[in-house]
């Protein structure tokens, strides 16, 4: 009997094989571009051969600066994550505070639940002279447009996971003489913490994408600020290394999270 | 179903495209159709102009050519398209093009030389000042581009330089107006139409700008080196647009002038008062004398030297004379076994010949 797609599974060689495909291709396609485009113009920097990605990126790595001596590439680095990490921070404690309220507490729901999901829709590049005027040009500005651009969806999620709590645990934690705090903090709070973890995974896609923004904008340090600096001379070779390291720091964190999610919360279930 | 066919037909047919681009940087044969790019900038409005009223749908038909003219939003982004190919020629400064494309080797000649800023490009100050109490300030400007230049000719007219002052802040252009308005920003540097935009805010000091560095921030209409060989009828078709408009410009036809004031976001006072601080070559001799001039050599050099005193040449780039530039009389700058970029005086001087 022929069995189904759906039911075949590969074996543990394949498996990696076929994890390895996709990235092996997108290389190769590259890679050929690449020449066809320094056959025609040896000095073309578009798209430099991978060996000269690689000699930019360890020159990137290790070697200061020509006039400041300090290796950029980290200062960059420590810059923007840092910006990342309190934007994110902050976004997932307000998300998580407003997600209970309006999840547990009808009122609030009534209050903000229609001006959230309008919030949500604003799309905050489109009001950042205001960010600038508000919050100035420094380090806050930044911060708030990460803020900005992902507490909606993170307040969102979490008020529809604390809504989703199936009623019995609820009721049960009543029955047991719990209060309305205590609810809060027993019954809804460890239930969507794990849920928390994915939301700001998946909320890190769009963090990156705003934290760079703000730094392309008005800036003296950051791996946006740096991306959008070399364009200016269209140092590709420089921007692909800060484009790969991005994707790797990306990853990590991702990946560190997942990680942390399972640790923490071992039954809330395997996720991608 | 259809809508979603013609969705799949879209894709594949810009990823077509795509791989096109990429596969086929800047072809050197002979050819009948070409595009050019520009960006929105005083000097370059009649691009917009040459386009939308015809004039050059008309020169370009007396060569048996056709030239779409292309607004791209973002003025880096069109040299960039242009090096990677995309186009055959675009509106740049004399400093980007010596970076961007001469500096990737894409042999690029100076074939329409515009005007030149005489006051458009500024360092602005909040209150009272000059060049000397930017010592200590952070400066908010466009880094690596001709606001960079400025503030490096301008610190150096007062003995200062870079490090002196307390750091500058690459802002964006586009955001360059809000930015004046926050607290953080003491000193900037930019270019019209926000000079005049900012110098309209409370306080806003003009400390220094482009016309105390007459003709070293040159606006150019650059040509493929190459394209242009193998296709003179392109330049012809060009140049012959660009002057046929020039001249009614200098005659101060109303119509023209008001279309391409609205087309940059003013009225045609402010246009001209944006005019007024750009030193435009209405006449096609005055541009062939300003690029046949000695001091162009000059200003070549202080760029080239600056470039790559900021590292803009890239790590390859041995010396501030690793891209060879030649003049009008053959003459070159920086390495002469590496010319990437050219001064043409030859179409520039049919058109003042009358022979186009």
């Amino acid at each position: 009997m022929q069995m189904r797609l759906i039911n075949r599974r590969p074996g543990r060689p394949l498996t990696v094989f076929l994890a390895l495909l996709p990235f092996v291709l997108a290389l190769i396609g590259y890679t050929i571009a690449s020449e066809i485009r320094l056959a025609a113009n040896p000095a073309d920097k578009l798209l430099p051969a991978p060996g000269t990605i690689i000699d930019t990126a360890v020159r990137l790595f290790t070697e200061g600066d020509r006039r400041s001596g300090r290796i950029l590439l980290w200062h960059d680095t420590g810059v923007s994550l840092m910006r990342l990490a309190i934007g994110v921070s902050i976004a997932a404690i307000i998300g998580l505070v407003t997600g209970l309220l309006i999840g547990l507490l009808p009122h609030v729901r009534a209050a903000l639940g229609i001006f959230v999901a309008v919030l949500s829709m604003i799309p905050p590049l489109a009001i950042l002279p205001i960010l600038f005027i508000v919050f100035g040009l420094g380090e806050v500005s930044k911060v708030v447009l990460i803020v900005i651009g992902i507490t909606p969806f993170l307040i969102r999620d979490m008020s529809q996971r604390v809504i989703d709590i199936p009623t019995e645990l609820i009721v049960k934690g009543q029955t047991l003489g719990a209060s309305s705090m205590v609810i809060a903090l027993r019954v809804a709070l460890p239930q969507i913490m794990p849920r928390l973890i994915q939301a700001v995974r998946l909320s890190l896609g769009p963090a990156w994408l705003f934290l760079i923004a703000a730094e392309a904008i008005a800036s003296d340090l950051g791996l946006g600020y740096r991306i959008f600096l070399v364009r200016r001379y269209l140092a590709m070779d420089v921007i692909l290394t800060y484009v790969l390291w991005i994707t790797a720091l990306a990853f990590l964190i991702d990946w560190a999270l997942r990680t942390l999610s399972r640790r923490l919360y071992p039954w809330a279930g395997e996720g991608l | 179903m259809t809508a979603y066919r013609r969705f799949a037909a879209g894709l594949v047919l810009s990823a077509t495209t795509a791989l096109a681009l990429v596969a086929t940087p800047a072809p050197a044969q002979e050819k009948t159709e070409f595009r050019v790019a520009w960006s929105i900038y005083v000097g370059w409005m009649p691009w917009g102009y040459l386009d939308e009223s015809g004039i050059m749908d008309k020169w370009a038909e007396k060569y048996d050519i056709a030239v779409e003219i292309v607004q791209i939003n973002d003025y880096v982004e069109s040299i960039n398209q242009y090096t990677a190919g995309a186009f055959d020629g675009v509106s740049a400064t004399n400093m980007d093009t010596l970076s961007i494309p001469a500096g990737s080797g894409v042999d690029t000649t100076a074939l329409i030389v515009g005007d030149y800023s005489n006051g458009n490009d500024a360092i602005i100050i909040k209150g009272e000042g000059g060049l000397e109490d930017l010592a200590g300030m952070p400066v908010n400007l466009v880094e690596l581009s001709v606001s960079h230049y400025l503030l490096a000719r301008g610190l150096d007219s007062v003995g200062l330089a870079e490090r002196d002052l307390d750091g500058v802040i690459n802002t964006s252009d586009a955001d360059m107006i809000a930015a004046y308005q926050t607290d953080d920003v003491q000193a900037l540097v930019t270019w019209n139409p926000l000079v005049s935009a900012i110098l309209d805010e409370p306080g806003a000091n003009r400390i220094y700008d482009s016309a105390d560095i007459p003709g070293e921030i040159i606006d150019i209409m650059f040509v493929n080196t190459e394209t242009l060989a193998a296709n003179p009828a392109f330049g012809m078709a060009l140049t012959g647009a660009w002057y046929e408009l020039m001249g009614l410009m200098a005659a101060g036809d109303e119509a023209a002038l008001t279309a391409m004031a609205e087309a940059s976001g003013t009225d045609l006072a402010g246009y001209q008062s944006q005019l007024a601080s750009t030193e435009m070559f209405y006449d096609p001799a005055a541009a062939v004398a300003f690029t046949e001039s000695e001091a162009l050599k000059e200003t070549m050099v202080n760029v080239a030297e600056f470039l790559f005193d900021k590292g803009i040449l890239g790590e390859g780039a041995p010396s501030a004379d690793f891209v060879g530039v030649e003049y009008p009389d053959g003459s070159t700058t920086g390495d002469p076994g590496y010319v990437m970029m050219r001064y043409d005086t030859t179409y520039m001087q049919m058109a003042a010949d009358g022979a186009l």
